[in-house]
């Protein structure tokens, strides 16, 4: 399968990634070259086969209790944030 | 025998009975990561005075007589293992400043087992690669070859036990991230079941096949570590609550009688013939080790890479859209709005190969394709681990090579991803089915170390450090060393 320029654009966007003009080829030519590969998946038969939803057959993510238990830590966890201020994190301006 | 190349329970029983100081052990390593750490590139961070701080603690403790297993050991983490308050880049320009507040639960309980943290070892970008190329701190380089890759992702942590720059050091295997650089720099290489080690502080990269384990020179090294490390952890919420064996105490057991199933499909022609050669050479050491050995197809597993190649970017696109430059993490200069802040800082904090990652699966997962790539590799992932099963219901353990070649040069095969996702085509399979595999050393090909590779049923890590263990009793490709690091 090859994937058109819009279609690496597209790919792009959606994952919000800035791609410059010499990337967009590489991309183009590597990707389709993965989904290729990954085609190679249709031959399988797997009409009754349930997908597979955890390495450990019977097992599924373990659930805990609804209550709190962390403490409040921003201060100690904002101090890896590019730009804070008053314990906020600071975005450019989303409304006008 | 000096001190670098003594075996992990021979130092910690050194240590014990105060014929040398962890300070004096710390400050050899220090040292030897001084004199080679550069060439080889194979550490991002070294923790000099943290280090020797932790070893004085060590001393005092085994001073007072309470000292445990790993009391004063030195080790290494990959940086994908959250360290507080000492840097952690997974390799990352996205996390070149980052510094975690809190410890990995793998780190916290080494720490509290008393071992002594070195430094961060480099890796291929959020893990993602078969060569250590793909770091934003620069390439690896293999100790028995300096053009050569050491494997990837862990390359940093194989390359210093190779160079016996540190003792043991950890790695996660995701695709064969342990296994493959354990195989590529001759030492051996732990990928427990998936749930058998805390992820809670391990970066993310596929969390349906991401496990943590330890690369070491010996099976019995191995099993000294991950005792320390495996455990239930309730902050991981794919923890599983299966009480830790005493893994060395598990070791020495004859092989007579246990059952080895030889995987046709592993054989196949991408092997290298001399490769090849040293597995067969293997399989008749432990045949004269009492091992039943018998052939045992798996028909589905030649879709392992393929099936990888489908979940491992769907999940990895899942888990870096964390990385938004708001929170944490590289924030591009003066953003025009929100959508520009988070696609520059993405454009610009990953690399090539996490980018073409991110993208794979961003496709993969997108409407009108989900149900013909994720949903359909999920269930030929359902044919692979009942392949394995079934497997197991006939023999004890599998055996293959860990790799189809020894090392590749630097840059060989950087250009097409393919070529390099193959590397991995041994390997996968234990990680789509969640199987614990142990790579050890089995020989030379052109002068180059190779591995083979064991295979247990969920949670037989001590049956496989056994088996590996056994090996290494009867041959001595664990002790070689490169030249030069004497």
């Amino acid at each position: 399968m090859a994937l058109t320029r819009a279609a690496i654009e597209s790919i792009a966007h959606l994952a919000r990634l800035e791609l410059n003009e010499a990337e967009i080829p590489v991309y183009q030519r590597s990707l389709s070259s993965i989904l290729d590969f990954v085609g190679e998946l249709e031959r399988a038969a797997t009409n009754d086969v349930t997908p597979m939803a955890h390495p450990l057959a019977g097992l599924s993510q373990r659930m805990r209790a609804d209550v709190v238990t962390e403490e409040d830590a921003h201060e100690r966890y904002q101090r890896n944030a590019p730009q804070v201020a008053a314990g906020l994190y600071l975005v450019p301006k989303v409304i006008e | 025998m000096s001190l670098h190349t003594m075996a992990l329970a021979e130092l910690a029983a050194g240590l014990r009975a105060r014929r040398f100081s962890s300070v004096e052990l710390t400050q050899l390593c220090l040292a030897r990561i001084g004199a080679h750490g550069n060439a080889l590139n194979a550490f991002v961070t070294v923790a000099h005075e943290e280090a020797l701080a932790s070893a004085r603690a060590a001393d005092t403790a085994l001073a007072a007589g309470r000292g445990g297993a790993l009391t004063g050991i030195p080790l290494a983490h990959k940086d994908i293992f959250c360290t507080a308050g000492l840097r952690t880049t997974c390799g990352s320009r996205m996390l070149d400043q980052f510094v975690s507040p809190y410890d990995a639960t793998v780190v916290a309980k080494l720490k509290e087992a008393g071992t002594v943290l070195l430094g961060k070892t480099n890796m291929d970008e959020f893990a993602m690669g078969s060569s250590s190329e793909t770091s934003y701190y620069g390439p690896v380089k293999n100790p028995w070859n300096t053009k050569l890759v050491p494997g990837g992702s862990s390359g940093g942590s194989a390359a210093a036990v190779a160079a016996r720059l540190v003792p043991a050091a950890s790695g996660t295997d995701t695709g064969g991230s342990i296994r493959q650089p354990a195989a590529l720099c001759g030492i051996t290489g732990l990928k427990p079941t998936y749930g058998r080690v805390s992820r809670y502080g391990m970066i993310a990269f596929a969390s349906s096949l991401d496990q943590a384990g330890v690369l070491a020179k010996s099976a019995e090294d191995a099993a000294l570590v991950l005792g320390a490390m495996a455990g239930f952890d309730p902050l991981d919420s794919t923890s599983v609550d299966v009480a830790v064996p005493d893994y060395t105490a598990l070791l020495g057991k004859s092989l007579g009688g246990v059952r080895i199933g030889i995987v046709k499909e592993f054989f196949d022609a991408g092997l290298d013939a001399d490769n090849a050669r040293r597995v067969q050479e293997a399989l008749g050491l432990f045949s004269r080790l009492g091992v039943a050995l018998q052939d045992v197809s798996l028909p589905n597993l030649p879709l392992s890479v393929p099936t990888y190649y489908v979940v491992a970017p769907a999940e990895c696109s899942s888990n870096l859209a964390r990385y938004d430059g708001v929170r944490f993490g590289h924030r591009c200069k003066e953003p025009r709005d929100l959508q520009d802040l988070y696609r520059r800082s993405r454009g610009e904090g990953f690399g090539a190969e996490v980018k073409r990652r991110v993208m794979t699966g961003t496709y993969v997962l997108s409407a009108g394709y989900f149900d013909a790539y994720y949903l359909k590799a999920q269930k030929v992932r359902q044919l692979i681990a009942k392949d394995f099963r079934d497997a197991f219901a006939q023999v004890d353990m599998l055996i293959a090579p860990t790799t189809p070649t020894p090392a590749f040069e630097i840059g060989a095969k950087m250009s097409d991803p393919i070529t390099m996702y193959l590397n991995d085509i041994y390997t996968i399979g234990a990680n789509l089915a969640g199987l614990p595999a142990i790579s050890i050393p089995c020989g030379f090909v052109r002068e180059l170390p190779v591995g083979l590779q064991l295979v247990g049923p969920h949670f037989a890590e001590a049956t496989i450090l056994n088996a590996a263990h056994a090996y290494q009793r009867e041959t001595d490709w664990h002790r070689q060393m490169p030249q030069g690091y004497a």
